[in-house]
């Protein structure tokens, strides 16, 4: 199973390009969460220790609030499952992809944020042979950006040299751009409308703070009574 | 001290989610959920893309035109060039010189 060196370099090469929109967002989240941290009171030994082990940015701000307020153990507990359930899907939805993975498959279902989702959901590889390699590098990438900014933020505090405000729209571009790309090569469009038209009406109907779960319950419903509808027809 | 608890419970919590259906279906999958496997994930994308605008205000602030004209930006850029990274640049510098300079 050797694979020669300029493979290796080219792989490489690709799952960095392909990490790069996930950046620009990762280091300046990053920052963000260091800074916030700090200012909390815990340097950047702790924010290095919550990117690489936690590793999942909204529970991270989340975590900051948590860690200073002296919450207790119980209610971590509850909050990390009520702000991190989405992952439930995501794994769900890779166990496929992921199955022959090997070595590379605990870090892989570690590293699985949102960012690297929606960069390796669509399955796209540049040789099947390396996949797993390839999914890794892009996943191990990703985390680096997001500990090097941390890191910076516990260290820098709050100096940035120029105004980043509206950065954060990167991680939101990566998303429109996915879904974009997912539209146009997918036939059925069924599903995409059905995540963004369920999660829109529960957004609606139980607001900013508690729409997710219902948004993913609504979702996991309709899927499966068009499946059983599916069924019906053939 | 409490702090270290406090951090190993989120990790270990986080970690439990995203490695838990994979420990469930390690054997045997269900047809069903190779059926999710394959629908969920334009279904999670449209999900994570109205999570990301969930604070945008379209009654008081600047009435999510910003977003509006950066989501139409990246949306357009994707369909014509299918060029990921072009697309979120572009987009993202728009988006940031809308509400930094007009807005």
């Amino acid at each position: 199973m050797g694979i020669n060196i300029y493979m290796k370099k080219d792989i490489i090469r690709k799952a960095f390009i392909k990490s790069v929109p996930v950046m620009a967002g990762y280091v300046v989240l990053g920052i963000g969460f260091g800074i916030l941290l700090r200012s909390a009171g815990y340097g950047a030994l702790w924010a290095f220790a919550m990117s690489a082990l936690i590793y999942a940015g909204s529970m991270q701000y989340v975590g900051v609030g948590l860690i200073a307020g002296g919450a207790s153990v119980i209610t971590t507990i509850l909050t990390t499952i009520m702000v991190n359930a989405r992952h439930l899907f995501y794994s769900i939805s890779m166990i496929g992809r992921y199955k022959g993975a090997g070595r590379f498959k605990p870090y892989l279902i570690f590293a699985l944020t949102d960012e690297t989702y929606s960069l390796l959901c669509d399955g796209e590889t540049p040789d099947e042979e390396n996949a797993d390699l390839y999914r890794f590098l892009v996943s191990f990438f990703n985390q680096c950006y997001w500990v090097t900014g941390s890191v910076l933020g516990g260290l820098l505090g709050a100096v940035i040299p120029f105004s980043t405000e509206g950065i954060e729209f990167s991680m939101t571009a990566l998303f429109i751009a996915s879904f974009t790309e997912q539209w146009l090569t997918r036939k059925d469009h069924i599903p995409a409308v059905t995540g963004f038209a369920g999660t829109l009406i529960c957004l609606l109907v139980f607001g900013s703070e508690n729409f997710l779960i219902p948004a993913m319950l609504l979702i996991t419903l309709v899927l499966t009574i068009l499946r059983k509808r599916e069924e019906a027809a053939e | 001290m409490n702090a270290a608890i406090l951090v190993g419970t989120m990790a270990i919590v986080t970690m439990l989610l995203r490695f838990l259906p994979f420990i469930v279906f390690k054997k045997y999958t269900p047809q069903y959920v190779v059926y999710l496997g394959k629908v969920l994930p334009p279904a999670i994308i449209g999900m994570l893309v109205i999570y990301c605008l969930k604070d945008v205000s379209l009654v008081s602030g600047s009435h999510g035109i910003p977003e509006l004209i950066a989501a139409l930006i990246v949306a357009g850029m994707q369909a014509w060039k299918h060029n990921s990274l072009m697309s979120i640049l572009l987009g993202t510098v728009i988006y940031m010189m809308l509400v930094q300079l007009v807005f």
